[in-house]
């Protein structure tokens, strides 16, 4: 069953660096993270690369394989011929740290400067009640587990590095409609969405959906949704004319506008 | 900001350091910054990565929003013959009483729970729990609880510092700690905390056996950090092996197949397609289990009346009936036993309630188990042996030191129950991020200081594989730790097996010695296990000489020589691991268990 994968291996660091050649032993079942790991093991024992569960559960072995943006750990050696040479670079998007370990960084502060969830008080005994067909909504977005592959593709900061301090990418994207379809939340952060996330440069290429390991519906359920709402807060002639004749629809009445948090209590090393 | 280049080393003062970012660092840090400490966590990973996020199953807490019989006195009473009854008694009601509260904690936080009809909070079975009473969503709760607690940490502004090592912790004349060290993955440069509290949260030891459902990470940190500074280990010989982890692809072989399966309405076949389970009902469970499958079917609509299913009694119970089927030679194709809930329940039940087992099957080995059954094997899970500390503050013996979460000891006793751990995540972090703060508070100006004679020792002891002559490769080591303790300290041992264990890690201690890493500091994987290793070693160390000394079997700990469960001896006493005057190996002493009150132990009398 066993037979030698040839895989091409970016190494380097911020200053520069090149596709190395590997020839590896590999057998049936495998995962490209599989192969890499024995190239460490006996070829390479100070090829950076970044992972934890091998499981698909944590989203920490995010890479371009063969130009396509994956998890190391969920990429079957099957899906390529036995001849075929695997190259596998890292994530484009963020600052290169060594080979593959990228600085991922921006996914941490755009985090931070989202605000969080904001409840009511609990009902009289202690608990709170919400319909599973409500939470199911919130709940798919939650199954994110921040590879940060629908950033790496978004190509609104895919080499547009000027556009990254405007733009929170789709993550966040699914963040804020996860709050925004929260049926408890009392925070109003659709201005938050329009103006410092920049939800209005995404143009709905589905790049994200495309590569989400969980399957999120990324463009149709988060970020289509979110810029209705967004919209209808803006220019909906019956919010509007509710709002100067003084009749308030629920949604208006119950939620305050959430203000901006803060980045920077996440801590990296002094260069 | 308190950063300082030093030397060419970073320097930060704060109250209180917590070590690891999973459930319990993250509660503890916000508990700790709730009481006004000036904290931060310093993880070896990624925010959001920790090892909590395959948790699966769900949180125990007694909240009776299902069965409002369910109340802390059972939850307690189940966590106590769970754990053979070797469990410290106040962890274990402390856990049971306050889990409830934890957990709508997470839903003020922005947790999104699986509800019940009436809008509550969905509660579901679990092996060795009397009622429904895991807390979920789908089978991906642990990283619903991980995002939760990472965004409330986040949100409240408490600092962290991500990929980043901690190798040492440091100490005063006094004996209480001063501070840690550590270096950055990213660029290899050393970094000093000066901090009089240091909460270990660190995790488990699984990365030593083969056969795991733990990541790399899993290498036993807390626990040679906190016996290199003086503390104790407890209970260190029992070690948890999961019923059900995957066995094919072999790439995969010990990834966790969660117990939400059997849960939901899973059974266990043999290759002769008998549910085998029945025949391995031991004496202590019989009056609460099933002993026909018509019973054991009837028992999820009706619990009143109806026992529950020997597929769920405590995961040690199983993982044994399974190894024993497999030995006998009634296995499935590769080496395991079958998980079936195809023919149970119907496909849009088994999408809906386990959505992750769907997915790591159908993308992993092309198995729909919605369609046929799961090949599954033992797995080591979960060590239920960690730093002794005491049950209300989570300190160690050494003054400042606490330790929460799986790197602590005796809140499971012989064996955990499913459910069981992410509830003493919550509860116990709490409570040791509040004792911490508490302490530094008390301190005034009274600081413990780092003493710079430690610091150069720990900078030279970090860089010490780069300067060895030798040749031995870390990846080679840890290959035979892992294979050695598979092999030896597994899931059934012997006593001549344990002691060749001994020589076999006295061996690969000598070889750790010369192990040699190549390149340089920055983001070098070689160099990280090469100082993980150090870790893992001493910590298997103490894991087969606790083994070997225990000569009875009981909960995550079975012994071929010794198959009976000695209450009259093993029932009363702890063995207690420490580090030996010459600092190179583990020492063991005995300890009797915290008595239970009187008013406790009606809970027990009746069965």
């Amino acid at each position: 069953m066993g037979y030698r994968l040839k895989m091409k291996l970016w190494r380097g660091d911020k200053s520069g660096g090149e596709l190395k050649d590997y020839e590896v032993d590999v057998s049936e079942g495998e995962v490209v993270l599989d192969a890499i790991h024995r190239v460490q093991a006996e070829q390479a024992g100070d090829l950076a690369v970044r992972w934890n569960c091998k499981a698909g559960k944590c989203g920490s072995c995010s890479a371009e394989i063969n130009g396509k943006p994956r998890l190391m750990c969920m990429c079957r050696l099957s899906d390529f011929e036995e001849d075929e040479t695997i190259t596998v670079t890292p994530m484009r998007t963020f600052p290169v740290v060594r080979d593959l370990v990228t600085d991922v960084t921006f996914n941490y502060e755009k985090a931070a400067e989202l605000p969080s969830f904001s409840p009511p008080p609990r009902d009289a005994d202690g608990k709170r009640r919400m319909a599973q067909v409500d939470v199911e909504r919130g709940q798919e977005f939650r199954k994110c587990i921040e590879c940060f592959l629908c950033q790496n593709v978004c190509h609104v900061v895919r080499d547009h590095e000027d556009n990254k301090p405007a733009f929170a990418g789709p993550r966040f994207f699914i963040r804020y409609a996860e709050l925004d379809m929260h049926p408890l939340d009392t925070n109003d952060r659709r201005e938050l969405a329009q103006g410092a996330a920049g939800i209005g440069m995404c143009n709905i290429t589905k790049c994200c959906t495309e590569v989400c390991p969980e399957g999120i519906k990324i463009t149709d359920n988060a970020i289509i949704p979110m810029k209705e709402r967004v919209v209808d807060k803006k220019y909906d002639p019956l919010v509007w004319l509710g709002s100067k004749i003084g009749i308030r629809n629920k949604d208006t009445e119950s939620r305050v506008p959430a203000k901006q948090g803060k980045a920077g209590h996440i801590k990296r090393p002094a260069h | 900001m308190s950063a300082s280049e030093q030397g060419g080393m970073e320097r930060h003062q704060y109250d209180v350091i917590v070590v690891g970012a999973g459930g319990a660092g993250l509660r503890a840090a916000i508990a700790a910054h709730d009481a006004g400490a000036k904290t931060a966590v310093v993880c070896k990973s990624l925010l959001g990565k920790a090892h909590t996020v395959m948790a699966e199953g769900g949180i125990a807490a007694a909240m009776g929003n299902r069965w409002p019989e369910d109340n802390w006195e059972v939850h307690f009473r189940d966590t106590m013959r769970g754990g053979k009854m070797l469990n410290n008694w106040r962890m274990a009601q402390l856990h049971a009483q306050e889990a409830p509260e934890r957990v709508q904690e997470l839903e003020d936080w922005g947790a999104l729970f699986d509800r019940t009809e009436d809008g509550l909070i969905s509660q579901r079975d679990f092996g060795g729990h009397k009622y429904a009473r895991l807390a979920h969503v789908g089978d991906r709760t642990g990283l619903e609880m991980i995002r939760t607690l990472q965004q409330r940490t986040v949100e409240l502004g408490i600092d962290v510092f991500m990929e980043c090592t901690v190798t040492d912790l440091f100490k005063d004349e006094s004996g209480a700690i001063s501070g840690a060290f550590g270096y950055w993955r990213e660029t290899g440069r050393f970094i000093q905390f000066d901090a009089p509290a240091v909460i270990l949260a660190t995790g488990g030891i699984g990365k030593s056996f083969k056969v795991t459902s733990n990541s790399w990470e899993y290498t036993g940190d807390g626990h040679a950090l906190a016996m290199r500074a003086g503390a104790a280990l407890i209970n260190m010989e029992f070690v948890q092996f999961h019923p059900t982890g995957m066995v094919w692809p072999p790439s995969v072989k010990g990834l966790l197949v969660t117990e939400s399966v059997r849960g939901d309405g899973g059974i266990l076949k043999n290759s002769e397609g008998k549910r085998f389970m029945f025949d391995y009902i031991p004496e202590f469970f019989k009056s609460e289990t099933a002993d026909t499958e018509e019973e054991a079917d009837a028992w999820y609509e009706d619990k009143k009346n109806n026992r529950r299913p020997p597929e769920l009694l405590p995961r040690d119970e199983v993982a044994r009936a399974i190894n024993s089927e497999i030995k006998a030679g009634r296995g499935s194709p590769h080496g395991g036993i079958f998980l079936d809930i195809a023919s149970r329940r119907t496909p849009e039940f088994i999408k809906k309630r386990l959505p992750s087992m769907y997915h790591q099957f159908k993308e992993l080995a092309d198995v729909d188990i919605t369609a046929e059954p799961m090949e599954i094997g033992p797995t080591c899970h979960y060590v239920m042996g960690g730093v002794e500390v005491d049950a209300d503050t989570q300190e160690s013996a050494v003054p400042g030191l606490y330790a929460v979460g799986e790197c602590s000891g005796g809140m499971h006793g012989s064996n955990r129950l499913g459910g069981n751990s992410l509830g003493d995540l919550l509860v116990f972090g709490k409570l040791a991020g509040e004792h911490a703060a508490k302490k530094v508070s008390g301190l005034g100006a009274n600081r413990p200081a780092v003493a710079p004679d430690d610091v150069a020792a720990a900078a030279t002891s970090a860089v010490a594989p780069f300067e060895v002559e030798g040749g031995e490769n870390p990846y080679a080591i840890q290959h035979d730790l892992q294979q050695a303790m598979n092999d030896l300290v597994g899931i059934i041992r012997e006593g001549a097996e344990l002691e060749q264990a001994l020589a076999d890690i006295e061996a690969l201690k000598e070889r750790a010695k010369q192990m040699v890493v190549e390149g340089h500091r920055q983001y070098n994987p070689g160099w990280h296990l090469a100082l993980d290793l150090r870790n893992m070693l001493i910590v298997s160390e103490s894991i087969a000489k606790a083994a070997l000394a225990r000569e009875e079997s009981r909960g995550g700990h079975t012994r071929n020589d010794f198959p009976k469960t000695d209450h009259e001896v093993w029932g009363k006493k702890n063995l207690v691991v420490t580090l030996n005057d010459s600092g190179d190996g583990v020492q063991l002493s005995e300890k009797p268990l915290p008595v239970m009150p009187d008013e406790l132990k009606k809970y027990f009398e009746e069965s």
